[in-house]
């Protein structure tokens, strides 16, 4: 199975560990990863502002780079549902059609397509609390949610579930918003602090030495919030965890 | 109760005073359920957004400085957040609650679908029954018609029940102008009414009030002592000083929550009975009705009862359901239907689903920007992601930066009980307000340059370890600068020596 890597803009520049992850864990389960050089972005800083004709030209990018591929994998939800509910810019050929739907995020890939079952290779003996990213909790559906009544699921807690020694942690809030909202975090500055404020605290309060997520984006907000205020969790992608990572 | 900083401290207080309990048990009803809130020093209460003519409003101006306020933002958020812990613990009563909202979603599409014929429908019934039905393009024929009926029976004092459409209309300065006396029966209203403030939320206007800003207004307006916040107290000085008023007044005005087409009724849900109070006391009765409240059938009503207080406050249902379907005995009984901009919406692709909406503000209690903003932050009639796609479609430019207001998460769309697409609508609207030049040129400027920079690997590749290094180096004084909107209240991100791309190719170099 050829699989099209794509590594989203913040990942690449600052969460190099996340790619590492993400490319190894994925090549255990014998799938042959490729990272096409040319990639940038999926268009979603520009789409989230309202500017869909600035996104044109980078939505036209993306889909040159990973049409050849039998599917696209990414770690990070906000940019799956990007690709898959908003890649609207640029005119509905079938060859766009079909780059979005085989575009998955890395949790559902694993869970609905290569349905992995076990990772013998992990073990993560510490406290953890899980942060479902709103477009992957709402739009994607990764996981059931509070507002709705509705099965109780989680394809993340699925996947971590069967990693040996780890330990799950319950927020007050589990469903709230950090705050990081993509460029609300920066334009609306102040309440998108506020909201990341309170979210760290509630994840410290329910006692979770690590938080994890299967988006870097709302952690990169999350863990500068959490240093600001001096609290000690750390955070990591659920697919270092996945990878085996110890700590 | 432990310590626990996630609570306002005010909640951690032992017993709760008096009057908050009952036979042992802490009361748990709908607004009955406000928090003790005794602030050791007084918090001013943070005001609204500027409205500065009709220049875009500044929302999040006015949302840091109600985050400036503690204890206002504390209470604000726990207060509406339980009333979202309480709706989710009725939807958790009601096995069909997602069928629930289908149907209400279902009926209230097919009715703007055949608006036409059921607004007749509601005429002709009501009519027959002795009610008097008038039809207001806007705003301002909605006043002038309610001032002409007031004026023919020489009525100079009118007692009103909550309704966000009068707010709409800014009716109470019109009336003022022409010489009539307006008395909110709603007690939120009523304070916000004495304060001069605009409802901050469509159910629970007086919600970002703390017990000490009452206990101000009503010192200041009644002559109330303003050091005793007891509930009771305050809560009987207003209606002491309004009893009179209101058992005196001339008429009486209502809104309406269900405008039933094959009765003609006009159904008004209230927790306090002051719609009750509003349309029995005088012997004139008027209604505001927006023209999408009407509905079918009676049947249909009961879907929407069943969701309405459920959806606002997490209670089964509102203390009062009132069906007024003629006037009384002796008495006089007129609807306005009021269009206000709702015909025009009902034509716009994208955004005439806005029009299902039944006003329970589920989406605001749920939205973890409005819970830390207030609702007067939006500097409009309609606060909240409700708001942001309504205030609008009133004036696209004073209100275009609302829509921004959002992270997008979508939570207000779930909670919905009418299925509205709230936060679609929300980035649709995004897309209109750049694509009609209303975006701040600066913003976007930036997206122009995002958009052309990520377009092209070359120059995206050249951008990426200026941009690390830049991180990795400048002194700290400049990262956290005032200008620097990550950094406030946030440290950056560290980044690491390499990109995930100059990792990739020096160590799974296939270069192609």
């Amino acid at each position: 199975m050829r699989v099209g890597l794509f590594i989203p803009c913040y990942v690449d520049a600052f969460h190099l560990e996340v790619g590492i992850a993400t490319l190894e864990l994925l090549e255990r389960f014998g799938l042959d990863v490729e990272y096409p050089y040319d990639q940038t972005c999926c268009g979603q800083p520009m789409t989230n502002t309202g500017c869909h004709a600035e996104s044109a030209a980078t939505e036209a990018l993306f889909v040159r780079n990973f049409a050849p591929y039998e599917y696209i994998v990414t770690p990070s939800g906000s940019c799956a549902h990007q690709v898959r509910f908003n890649l609207d810019a640029i005119e509905q050929t079938e060859e766009v059609k079909q780059v979005r739907a085989k575009t998955f995020e890395l949790v559902e890939f694993l869970h609905d397509v290569i349905k992995a079952d076990a990772f013998p290779w992990a073990e993560f003996p510490h406290k953890v609390a899980l942060h479902n990213n709103c477009q992957t909790l709402r739009g994607l559906r990764v996981a059931s949610m509070s507002e709705r009544r509705e099965e109780a699921f989680s394809k993340p807690i699925n996947l971590l579930s069967k990693v040996k020694g780890i330990e799950f942690v319950h927020l007050a809030r589990p469903d709230e918003c950090c705050g990081f909202g993509g460029t609300f975090s920066v334009f609306e500055e102040g309440v998108s602090a506020k909201m990341g404020h309170d979210k760290v605290l509630d994840q410290h309060q329910s006692g979770a030495e690590y938080v994890t997520s299967s988006d870097s984006s709302c952690m990169m907000h999350q863990q500068g919030c959490a240093e600001r205020l001096g609290m000690p969790q750390k955070y990591i992608h659920i697919a270092q965890i996945l990878n085996g990572a110890r700590s | 109760m432990s310590e626990n900083p996630l609570l306002h401290r005010d909640l951690l207080d032992s017993g709760p005073p008096e009057g908050m309990t009952r036979g042992g048990k802490r009361l748990d009803h709908a607004e009955g359920t406000s928090t003790p809130l005794r602030p050791k020093v007084r918090e001013p209460q943070p005001r609204g957004a500027r409205i500065r003519g009709n220049r875009p409003v500044d929302q999040s101006e006015a949302a840091n400085r109600f985050i400036a306020a503690p204890e206002h933002e504390k209470m604000h958020d726990e207060r509406l957040w339980d009333l979202r812990q309480k709706r989710d613990r009725e939807m958790h009563g009601i096995p069909e609650w997602e069928e629930l909202r289908d149907l209400a979603s279902a009926i209230k599409e097919h009715t703007l679908t055949h608006l036409d014929a059921y607004l007749e429908q509601f005429e002709t019934n009501a009519r027959a029954n002795g009610v008097q039905v008038h039809w207001a393009r806007d705003a301002g024929e909605h006043n002038r018609i309610v001032l002409a009926i007031l004026e023919s029976h020489g009525a100079k004092r009118l007692i009103k029940s909550k309704s966000m459409l009068t707010e709409e209309c800014d009716f109470r300065p019109f009336m003022a102008e022409h010489g009539i006396e307006i008395i909110e029966t709603d007690l939120g209203e009523r304070i916000q009414q004495l304060d001069d403030e605009a409802p901050s939320h469509v159910v629970v206007p007086a919600v970002h009030k703390l017990r000490a800003d009452v206990a101000q207004v009503f010192a200041e307006k009644l002559g109330s002592d303003p050091d005793t916040e007891d509930v009771h107290y305050l809560a009987e000085t207003q209606r002491e000083a309004t009893r009179p008023l209101i058992t005196s007044a001339d008429a009486g005005m209502t809104g309406c929550n269900f405008a039933v087409a094959e009765t003609g009724a006009v159904v008004v849900c209230t927790n306090e009975g002051n719609a009750d109070l509003s349309a029995n006391t005088p012997p004139l009765h008027i209604v505001s009705a927006g023209i999408e409240k009407v509905i079918p059938r009676l049947d249909h009503l009961a879907v929407f009862v069943r969701l309405l207080s459920r959806s606002a406050l997490g209670s089964p249902m509102t203390q009062y359901t009132s069906h007024f379907r003629g006037p009384r005995a002796g008495g006089e009984m007129h609807v306005v239907l009021v269009d206000n901009g709702r015909s025009e919406r009902l034509g716009m692709e994208k955004f005439w689903p806005s029009l299902k909406c039944i006003r329970c503000g589920a989406c605001m209690n749920t939205c973890p920007v409005f819970r830390r903003s207030g609702g007067l932050s939006y500097g409009a009639t309609y606060a909240g992601p409700i708001g942001i796609i309504l205030d609008p479609t009133f004036n696209a430019h004073k209100y275009s930066k609302l829509p921004f207001s959002s992270t997008l998460n979508g939570s207000c769309s779930n909670v919905c009980p009418v299925k509205i697409n709230i936060h679609e609508q929300i980035a649709d609207w995004r897309k209109v307000m750049s694509e009609t030049h209303e975006l701040p040129l600066m913003k976007k400027a930036m997206m122009k340059a995002a958009g052309a920079l990520l377009a092209s690997p070359a120059l995206y590749r050249a951008a990426l370890p200026l941009a690390d290094s830049a991180l990795r180096h400048l002194p700290r004084f400049i990262i956290y600068n005032r200008l620097n909107a990550w950094g406030r209240g946030r440290e950056v991100p560290h980044a690491p020596k390499q990109t995930f791309h100059q990792w990739y190719k020096e160590n799974r170099g296939r270069e192609k």
